[in-house]
């Protein structure tokens, strides 16, 4: 859906090259947005954090800090939650809102978000660091689809009555949880953050949001918008502040009744002892991935080299389902490896504010040292470095698209989640002894093959144990279809009717009846 | 307090296909009128049968596989629904005091009840659109078997005069929600606001030929699209009596697929142990509605033995103080019926009620010489075997009946053709469950009546129709499900 996203946004572009932005389609960016909103936002208001403190929020393409934003920790958690509780006591605006008017208000986010397209990509690239291009043509106009697609659902999430035995009439009602936390990663932070508004208020949820520590902006000037389009005041509240500190405050808050967090696999198994030391608040994860790309011998070979190079090196490689394994049928596997280096020399780094950089900084020291740690130990594990593997600017987070050959399934960099521009290409003989490699991996959030056989297509697509499979396509997102992994990558699904099934209790009431007919 | 816009011009009178305005192969036109005042409010294009040949091939046209429409997102379809709702949300005064010329219905309840609900019904199924999922199936055997819910194709839909915006909301959104493309008749007596839609519709992107609209008689334009071997579907909204000619037509023809949504005489039950004051209410409105141009009218209300005077005293109080009068002035309660047939039709019943021995205890009359209003009428001591409780009036007529136990209501309630709607009033929870359980209606309310919401089906038992108009039902209606099987060398769970 990425793909086609870009493609229908902008002038038609020959070939299949979805890197390269017509600047005409897209305004030219202020480099330079204001920060309206640093705050913590709760109960519609915008307030210091209890103690005071503030961290700063860098720009990654320069280093330099674009400004301080209040740091919430566990009191200010406190204030959130009790916020989020009371807007959700029963009789309360947003108790007995009709499920319809849940859908407007997001629809109406919606609008306000599209409105205001260009200041919100702005800013995203500036916090993030990614190609102002891609937050306005992607990242901004798939927040604007999910709310929309959520706001749907809101007065069509139907119970059920039941035909039970007995003198009884049974239904079941669809009830929100109640209070959910909701811990949201850096890597595409307007996105994440709708994925998990939508269909929390879309269910009737109250929600405390703890957002990056890394990219906290765009997602406050959002509450702005939530506030203006008139969400009931303790429905939505939005805390920037740390993991270990804000972060874990709420995953072991007794009064919060879900948490819902995307991150590292790491921090994911922290999550879930959490909830097990403190209320057993319901848990869905969406973690990490080491996802394998395969393309056979019968592969449209430019369409596979293209798509793999995307799959792999989009938003700088910070990718929960980046194809980080790519695995090519040895019949094919030179000619691959010679286009597919081709393509990543050919990649434009650069200023994210410049309409012809296809990839932008590193989010932040921390990745950009730990990607550059991994490029290390391929070299001295023995992978056959292909193109990059070094620092591609002086100043900033920026890393040269890097590919490696030869890798071997024990090797580190083809087991451990990179999140950066370094991709791993390994060679395979059979069918069935990729489909086994492809799985002998903890992870299991995405998966893809290249094939115009369509019985390889299904052999594969059912045998590999992930989340979601592509075939002959890579990052196609939709606000419909569910998205979630197996294994380490997570529980849980999000997006699609079944990401509502994580924001709803179900309560059956059974009633005593004098008869009961069919 | 919303005011009808001043010295309206009517702007849209011809035929609407392709997105484009005609007008009718044959010359004709068909005057409308307002029939608060008798006036001619303008002359629309009358189409027949060639004008039907033409809106099919542009429908059939614009569900080709590869059209814009066939191959445009899900999520689209739903936008364009979203849009259109946003444009009849700006024109909503307009569209109102369109609604209340045509049709006589009170210009306030044309504003916050037919043109709320009109929003609403595309918003709802604006999103559904890309909710509509097929499934994949475990079938036996080494198979991969999935089901695609596809639109069916061309839908013919005929629709009524005594909602006419609401009804052309109710018939094109699900249609389109599921990517069907429609041909629309409106009623011959009201439809100026189908026009004036059909006008949002071109305005709000859908592309040519997906919706075409044909103001037309139904025996000719009406009977041409029953009939036509190149429609898919015909959804009909009208009289049962029609309803039989549209079955029979299709059945003739190609085996279209047939929904109706027909009459009622639908039973409204109120049991000694209710809130007396509020069911009178609720069964005068349920009644009185709309001048009682409502399929859903609760035309029978049983009313339980020990309160029947008191609640025949009280009925008859509030009848008499209805207000009629100019449907544009606020205050007033009840417009005229729709046309002159119509209205004899009513009075032909009342007096059949008098004459069979109804009594009466209000109303019985035409309101004054040379209009269609009637007034308000009850008639209590009514019996089953009369006409008045049997035959669907459609008017601002009562019917008051006793029963003593609730067996002999149940049974005497379901005893009718009709199965369309009916309404409950107790508040003891064994008799609420037992009741709607037992009473053969698609729609039955418990201490409510005309409790109508988007999301909630509707439709009827026996003769009341067939299939579900509102809610997730509906889309059952405009989908044709497909599915694939695919061999496969092994299937694993």
């Amino acid at each position: 859906m990425l793909r086609i996203v870009l493609s229908r946004t902008l002038p038609r572009i020959s070939g299949i090259s979805n890197c390269q932005y017509s600047a005409a389609a897209i305004p030219v960016p202020s480099a330079q947005p204001q920060v309206h909103y640093n705050k913590l936002f709760i109960n519609n208001e915008w307030q210091d954090a209890v103690s005071k403190r503030s961290f700063p929020t860098i720009n990654p393409a320069t280093g330099e800090v674009i400004c301080q934003v209040a740091e919430a920790d566990k009191a200010d958690v406190d204030k959130a939650v009790k916020a989020a509780r009371e807007a959700f006591r029963f009789g309360s605006p947003w108790r007995r809102m009709d499920a319809s008017d849940r859908g407007l208000l997001l629809s109406r986010l919606a609008d306000a978000i599209e409105r205001d397209t260009a200041y919100l990509a702005e800013l995203e690239t500036l916090d993030n660091g990614k190609p102002y291009a891609v937050s306005y043509s992607v990242d901004v106009p798939m927040v604007v689809k999910c709310l929309r697609y959520c706001a749907g659902w809101a007065d069509k999430w139907e119970g059920k009555t039941i035909p039970i035995d007995g003198d009884f009439f049974c239904y079941t009602r669809h009830e929100p949880i109640g209070v959910c936390g909701q811990i949201i990663p850096w890597n595409f932070p307007l996105l994440m953050q709708a994925w998990k508004l939508g269909p929390a208020l879309a269910t009737g949820n109250t929600v405390v949001m703890k957002v990056a520590e890394q990219t906290p902006l765009t997602a406050l000037y959002v509450a702005s918008l939530i506030k203006e389009v008139g969400f009931p005041p303790g429905v939505v509240n939005i805390l920037p502040g740390m993991g270990p500190s804000a972060g874990s405050a709420i995953a072991s808050h007794m009064d919060v009744d879900k948490v819902a967090f995307t991150g590292s696999t790491e921090v994911g198994h922290l999550i879930q002892q959490a909830s097990g030391s403190s209320n057993l608040k319901k848990v869905t994860l969406e973690l990490g991935g080491k996802s394998p790309n395969i393309i056979m011998s019968d592969a449209n070979m430019a369409e596979a080299v293209e798509q793999s190079h995307f799959a792999l090196f989009f938003n700088q490689g910070q990718c929960c389902c980046a194809g980080s394994r790519t695995y090519v049928q040895d019949t094919i596997y030179d000619e691959f490896m010679e286009r597919s280096v081709e393509r990543a020399k050919s990649r434009v780094v650069g200023d994210p504010f410049n309409m012809k950089t296809e990839q932008g900084p590193q989010v932040d020291e921390e990745q950009f040292k730990k990607i550059l740690g991994y490029i290390s130990s391929g070299k001295s594990e023995g992978a056959k470095l292909m193109c990059g593997g070094g620092v591609a600017a002086d100043r900033g987070y920026f890393i040269q698209p890097t590919i490696f050959g030869d890798v071997q399934d024990g090797m580190t960099i083809a087991r451990e989640e990179l999140f950066g521009p370094v991709m791993q290409i390994l060679k395979f003989k059979t069918l069935e002894e990729v489909v086994e490699r492809a799985n002998d991996t903890k992870y299991g959030l995405a998966a893809a093959v290249f094939t115009k056989d369509i019985d390889k297509a299904h052999y594969i697509s059912s045998g590999i144990r992930a989340g979601t499979v592509w075939i002959n396509c890579y990052n196609v997102f939709g606000a419909q279809a569910p998205f979630g992994g197996y294994k380490y990558s997570g529980n849980g699904r999000e997006l699609g009717e079944y990401g509502l099934d994580n924001y709803t209790e179900v309560k059956t009431v059974t009633i005593k009846v004098p008869q009961k007919n069919s | 307090m919303p005011m009808p816009v001043p010295d309206l011009e009517v702007q849209y009178t011809k035929i609407f296909i392709d997105n484009e305005w005609h007008e009718s192969c044959s010359g004709r036109k068909m005057p409308v009128h307002n029939p608060a005042t008798g006036d001619l409010l303008c002359e629309v294009e009358e189409a027949d049968t060639e004008d039907v040949d033409k809106a099919v091939q542009s429908a059939r046209a614009a569900f080709q596989l590869g059209s814009p429409w066939r191959c445009m997102d899900a999520s689209d379809r739903g936008l364009l629904l979203n849009r259109l709702a946003d444009l009849v949300e700006r024109d909503r005064l307009r569209l109102a005091t369109l609604e209340a010329l045509d049709s006589g219905k009170i210009f306030l309840m044309a504003y916050f009840v037919d043109l709320m609900a009109t929003v609403k019904t595309l918003r709802y199924y604006g999103g559904w659109a890309d909710k509509i999922q097929g499934k994949t199936i475990p079938v036996d055997g080494e198979y991969f078997t999935y089901t695609r819910h596809e639109p069916i194709g061309v839908c013919g839909q005929i629709i009524p005069w005594n909602f006419p915006v609401m009804m052309f909301a109710w018939k094109i959104a699900p249609a389109l929600c599921c990517g069907n493309t429609v041909i629309i008749k409106p009623a011959e007596q009201t439809p100026l606001t189908a026009l004036h839609m059909a006008c949002l519709i071109k305005e709000a992107g859908f592309p040519p030929g997906v919706v075409n609209v044909l103001p037309g008689y139904g025996p000719t334009a009406g009977s041409a699209i029953a009939h036509h071997m190149d429609i898919d579907k015909i959804a009909f909204t009208g009289s049962t009596a029609v309803g039989k000619l549209i079955q029979k037509a299709a059945g003739d023809s190609n085996l279209k697929r047939v929904t109706l949504e027909l009459g009622g005489k639908n039973p409204n039950i109120v049991f000694a142990d209710c809130d007396l004051e509020y069911a009178v209410e609720q069964a005068h409105s349920g009644l009185f509605f709309n001048q009682g141009q409502c399929c859903l009218a609760g035309s029978r209300v049983f009313v339980e033995d020990s309160i029947y005077e008191e609640f025949v005293c009280r009925s008859a109080e509030k009848a008499r103080n209805k207000v009629l009068g100019n449907p544009l002035v606020p205050g007033v309660d009840q417009g005229p019926q729709i046309d002159q047939k119509q209205f004899d039709k009513i009075l032909e019943l009342i007096e059949s009620g008098k004459k069979e021995g109804a009594t009466l205890e209000c109303g019985g009359g035409p309101w004054d010489r040379n209009s269609l209003f009637i007034q308000p009428t009850v008639f209590s001591n009514v019996t089953d075997d009369m006409r008045i409780a049997k035959e669907e009036i459609f008017g601002p007529v009562q019917q008051i009946m006793r029963f003593r136990s609730v067996n002999e209501v149940i049974q005497r309630a379901n005893a009718t053709h009709y199965g369309l709607a009916a309404g409950v009033f107790t508040n003891d929870i064994d008799k609420a469950l037992t009741v709607s359980s037992a009473l053969q209606a698609g729609m039955v309310w418990v201490n409510c009546y005309n409790a109508m919401s988007t999301q909630c089906p509707f439709g009827g038992f026996k003769m009341s129709g067939n299939g579900r108009e509102l809610g997730e039902y509906a889309l059952q209606e405009y989908t044709e499900v497909k599915a694939v099987t695919i061999k496969i060398s092994q299937k694993n769970s």
